[in-house]
């Protein structure tokens, strides 16, 4: 299980992505700097990729619009074009929908904070290979730490009916309420997918809650699915 | 050398916080006729070639890059 986890000029949680994956989910995982046009070791193949969060190009312009465009995402979109799983995580998912690997966008909390704590999300929609292990309807306990996390979408509507809703915020019992919602995103969404089902962006940090030490193990789940899936064990549960 | 002046706001529709923070400071300070604000982004280009390729060019630019279509809209002024 070869992962690659692309890391731009900004990028701050590729080191957590890595000991993730690496040394919690037991896959080989490297580093693809923002200049490389592949993603695997002297060009060898990946299994899966990782946008990790940070604040690539120091967020300027908007918060992914210059990562999207460097020379890596054009291996990116290759892969992802051809079926391979892409999870792009906080700043990560704002570099997907700008690149257009993802549809919508992220602006502005609407709390004008950065917004830094533990939220709760529920897990639904329709299996991917980065959340088909987990079973539809579980709360993860995971942080959120960003300024830029209010989903918008044109055709929301569309997306739920799509089933690429994959998560969202809830209360600490699972209520989709307002109060649990910690940026105003368009309803209550946290993260989705594409139309295929194998690039899934979110913004809350699954990365960052993956071993008990850390107060919460529920986003190794994502991490775990995405490994079950490439064992040929994926299902949803 | 052309020059143009790019104008990115968000689309009517869109939340802007910022811009609502804005106003209500506004409102504070005394200036209670202020019934809204938007905030957006001024962006200065200079261009070689000529004015009606300058046009063309800035228009796939703000498509591309300067601004987000998705809850952005752009518009241009140039001058040589």
């Amino acid at each position: 299980m070869k992962i690659a986890i692309v890391r731009f000029p900004g990028s701050n949680c590729d080191d957590d992505a890595l000991h993730v994956l690496g040394r919690v989910v037991g896959a080989e995982a490297r580093y693809a700097w923002h200049k490389e046009t592949s993603l695997g070791e002297r060009g060898e193949s990946v299994d899966a990729v990782v946008i990790p969060g940070g604040f690539s190009y120091g967020d300027y312009l908007r918060a992914g619009a210059m990562a999207a465009h460097s020379p890596v995402m054009g291996a990116v979109k290759e892969f992802a074009e051809r079926g391979g799983p892409v999870l792009a995580i906080c700043n990560g998912f704002q570099i997907a929908c700008e690149a257009g690997l993802l549809d919508g966008a992220l602006t502005r909390n609407a709390s004008l904070h950065f917004e830094c704590r533990d939220v709760y999300l529920v897990v639904e929609g329709k299996p991917t290979p980065w959340t088909s292990g987990i079973p539809a309807g579980r709360l993860l306990r995971v942080p959120i730490a960003h300024a830029e996390g209010r989903f918008v979408h044109p055709d929301l509507a569309a997306v739920e009916k799509e089933g690429r809703v994959m998560f969202r915020y809830v209360d600490a019992g699972g209520g989709e309420t307002e109060a649990a919602n910690p940026n105003g995103s368009m309803g209550n969404v946290a993260g989705i997918s594409n139309a295929r089902g194998n690039v899934v962006g979110l913004m809350p940090h699954p990365e960052r809650a993956s071993e008990p030490v850390l107060g919460s193990a529920d986003g190794r789940l994502v991490f775990e699915s995405l490994k079950a899936h490439l064992e040929g064990k994926g299902r949803r549960v | 050398m052309i020059h143009a002046k790019v104008y990115v706001t968000l689309k009517r529709g869109v939340l802007d916080p910022q811009g609502q923070a804005v106003a209500r400071s506004l409102a504070r300070l005394g200036f209670a006729e202020v019934a809204d604000a938007r905030i957006g982004k001024y962006i200065e280009l200079k261009l070689e070639g000529d004015r009606a390729a300058a046009e063309k060019r800035l228009k796939e630019m703000c498509e591309r890059l300067l601004a987000n279509t998705v809850i952005e809209e752009y518009r241009y002024e140039v001058s040589e």
